[in-house]
């Protein structure tokens, strides 16, 4: 955009409304809200929504919605769409490479190589969504004549602070893991640097995945956080976005109906995730059965 | 139907040894509380107090903790396999004191012996058997090359199965080299203290276990202490809550066994003689003092007459009284306090419309009772049809359909565990995936294995106990 509008000899660009991604629509902000939104030198990007408390109940209701349908989908179609996911974003590499770029201050170079990263994520959690269930569960050798088996359960509607530097490899790293096992999502963007994830929206409805499954709300986390973390219908919260004050806030109320807290680390969004983000947001379920003939 | 009269067949009291009274046993020594203060743990069935215990203050916890810390360098280097070789020990060490802490645990906590003898105590020696041979396995348990423990493990365990939970929270905490800090509840902390004895026959080094006796204001103190690198909690969900509010910013892992209110579901093609078996095995065993007691029972609506005529007529044989009696069914109300809440909740039943039924029984003059009893007539609305009683007292509830069913069984905030009976196979699984609950029997109810993970989903809590899954809650992974 910027760079088309200094060659306004030719032509005046087309700016894009940033938009809220909440049940598979893009709303603006039910409060009419917007925050102005710079770049790394303070140049204006764009105008965010700023969402609100409603926002995000609204995004909770879609996402409790959306879970019956996502976790009911076979581990297989799961896979699919995640990976149609990546296939979408290939063909966008430029656009989210200029939009990483502004957003955190990179070169072309290293934002690319972010996206890139962000792409391949994508594919690595499509990889995981039918063998996650094998590695973490199995049958167990109970001393009796019993068939048992564990095997892991989406835990519910899972609410993800993205992390507030990396925008998009971060953000990716943080949502992938958690609907891949069929959870469904209420995404706080990162403050600053929210356009990469309402972008990723716009990916998001074009690629099979049913609405409601990711949320995507941009604003100040501290006020979407605060409803979120405690509301009764939220099953699980990702600390990440949270500096160590916040955390420990929301910590708090997620324990009235003692959502599982995953608590901010230090994380290298570029090395390999491991199996950890997978297994923070999974429940175990056993079941028991007789033998006898 | 004939009514058969059994004589009394008690077991002896004599296989038990009860001291006066219990210090608190701190860095491998019994030592009394820094304030000198003490409290009586009772018989609930007769009342008679059994001794007098030290009431741990935070200067005790204080100690406790230090010297699971001072202990925790040396225990967590050693090599696994000598690690295991003490629990096998601890394991061999139960399993000969067996007949003994089963009384313990009888007179301490009114279960009937045998329940004491025939589950409790093979299961607490099966645990500690279990988690042993981990201890030098943990590189391929899935938790990566070399899972390193937390440090200071601090428990808080309940009074319904005082020492099964003591070995849920210890064994896979030592095994993966973390030291700990227990408190037993304070109307059951005999048996623990009988465990320090224990660990002082395996030889097992001085501080690596800690048992601070006291009531409430003990544990959050406990889980309070700085020093401690994870909180273990089983009990209330009320008291869960809190303590994940304490651990809140904090470095503490924490994992919590909580409330439930189990649906029992029983369709109609199921086979009735064993369903019944199941559901009253689901609710009466232990009292119902269990957290995944099945205390809503679901039936279906075309055999509901048919289930309940069985089921009355099976609650007529049990046999309430003397917990040290062989033949006895269902043992003493854990304490003054239980007994007060199940009264509350009960009262609140017939007050709220349901009908309450419970079979003529005789109830001992001391010591705190509560006969079977049943509600039929519940709505989902009823205080009895959603809150845990913990209690010998079972709510009904009717359904037509399968999905009528998993939408009952899934109104409630807690997930801990689900019963399903019914003949039909590809019912069960159906069933099974869609109940949001972590342990599912299915034609059985209340089976427990230290190989089969425990735990629940939900405001039931977080973690899982047992099988290679408990391992994760103690290791820094």
């Amino acid at each position: 955009m910027s760079e088309k509008s200094e060659k306004h000899d030719e032509r005046l660009s087309v700016l894009k409304t940033y938009k809220l991604f909440v049940g598979g629509t893009f709303p603006r902000s039910e409060s009419g809200r917007v925050y102005e939104v710079t770049d790394s030198q303070d140049r204006w990007l764009a105008n965010a929504p700023l969402a609100s408390r409603k926002d995000a109940r609204d995004a909770v209701v879609a996402a409790r919605k959306a879970f019956g349908g996502w976790s009911g989908a076979t581990a297989y179609n799961r896979g699919q769409i995640l990976y149609r996911i990546a296939e979408m974003l290939e063909g966008r590499r430029d656009q989210f490479g200029h939009e990483v770029a502004r957003a955190e201050g990179l070169s072309r170079t290293k934002a690319t190589a972010a996206v890139e990263a962000a792409i391949d994520r994508w594919v690595w959690y499509a990889g995981w969504t039918d063998k996650i269930a094998q590695v973490a569960g199995g049958g167990n050798p109970v001393a009796g004549p019993f068939f048992n088996v564990s095997s892991p359960e989406p835990t519910g509607v899972v609410a993800v602070l993205a992390p507030q530097e990396s925008s998009f490899l971060g953000l990716v790293s943080v949502i992938a893991p958690v609907i891949a096992t069929g959870n469904t999502a209420v995404v706080v963007a990162s403050e600053t640097s929210p356009l990469p994830a309402l972008s990723l929206g716009e990916v998001l409805a074009t690629s099979d995945l049913p609405g409601g499954v990711v949320n995507v709300l941009s604003g100040r986390t501290a006020e979407i956080a605060a409803p979120l973390a405690a509301h009764q219908d939220v099953n699980a919260i990702d600390l990440t976005g949270a500096g160590e004050a916040l955390a420990k806030e929301l910590e708090i109320a997620a324990a009235d109906n003692l959502k599982r807290v995953l608590r901010p680390q230090p994380v290298d969004w570029a090395a390999d995730p491991g199996t950890g983000r997978l297994l923070a947001f999974l429940e175990t379920k056993t079941v028991w059965h007789p033998m006898g003939v | 139907m004939p009514v058969f009269e059994y004589a009394p067949a008690p077991e002896s009291r004599a296989v038990v040894d009860i001291a006066p009274s219990y210090g608190l046993f701190i860095d491998g020594e019994f030592a009394e509380a820094a304030d000198g203060k003490v409290f009586k743990t009772v018989s609930p069935a007769t009342e008679e107090s059994l001794s007098e215990v030290a009431h741990a203050g935070a200067e005790d916890v204080d100690r406790a903790v230090r010297a699971a810390r001072k202990a925790f360098g040396t225990w967590s280097a050693l090599p696994g396999s000598e690690r295991a070789k003490y629990l096998f020990r601890i394991a061999r060490i139960i399993q000969e004191r067996s007949r003994e802490l089963a009384v313990l645990e009888s007179l301490d906590n009114g279960k009937p012996i045998r329940e004491s003898r025939d589950a409790d105590l093979p299961l607490v020696a099966a645990h500690f058997f279990y988690y042993a041979g981990w201890a030098d396995k943990l590189a391929h348990a899935g938790y990566g090359p070399d899972p390193r423990p937390l440090g200071v493990a601090g428990q808080v365990i309940p009074w319904n199965f005082p020492l099964l939970m003591l070995a849920w929270k210890i064994a896979p905490a030592l095994a993966t080299g973390n030291t700990v800090v227990l408190k037993p509840a304070e109307t059951t902390p005999l048996s623990a203290l009988f465990f320090a004895d224990i660990c002082r026959q395996a030889g097992l080094p001085r501080g690596v276990v800690n048992i601070v006796t006291g009531d409430g204001s003990t544990g959050a103190e406990l889980v309070a202490h700085p020093g401690v690198d994870k909180v273990a909690f089983t009990g209330s969900t009320e008291v869960g809550k809190a303590i994940a509010r304490t651990v809140a910013g904090t470095r503490k892992k924490l994992t919590l066994e909580l409330g439930g209110k189990a649906a029992n579901i029983v369709f109609d093609d199921a086979p009735i003689d064993q369903a019944v078996e199941g559901v009253i095995g689901g609710i009466f065993f232990n009292q119902g003092h269990v957290c995944c007691a099945g205390s809503r029972l679901l039936v279906q609506e075309s055999v509901q007459d048919e289930l309940l005529d069985a089921l009355k007529r099976r609650m007529r044989t049990l046999r309430v009284g003397d917990p040290l009696d062989k033949n006895t069914d269902i043992g003493a109300i854990n304490s003054a306090e239980q007994l007060a809440r199940i009264r509350t909740l009960a009262d609140a039943g017939e007050a709220e419309g349901a009908e309450r039924w419970a079979p003529e029984c005789e109830l001992p003059s001391t010591g705190y009772w509560f006969a079977p009893t049943l509600f039929t007539g519940v709505t989902q609305a009823h205080r009895i049809a959603r809150e845990e009683i913990f209690g010998p007292v079972l709510s009904v509830l009717t359904f037509r359909t399968p999905d009528e069913a998993v939408a009952k069984a899934n109104n409630t905030p807690y997930g801990l565990s689900a019963g399903i009976w019914t003949e039909k196979g590809s019912r069960i699984l159906a069933m099974a995936d869609k109940l949001r609950a972590g342990v599912i029997w299915s034609n059985t109810f209340n089976t427990f294995d230290p190989a089969s993970p425990f735990g629940g989903y939900k405001e039931s809590g977080y973690g899982r106990e047992g099988g290679r899954h408990g391992l994760e809650a103690y290791l820094d992974v």
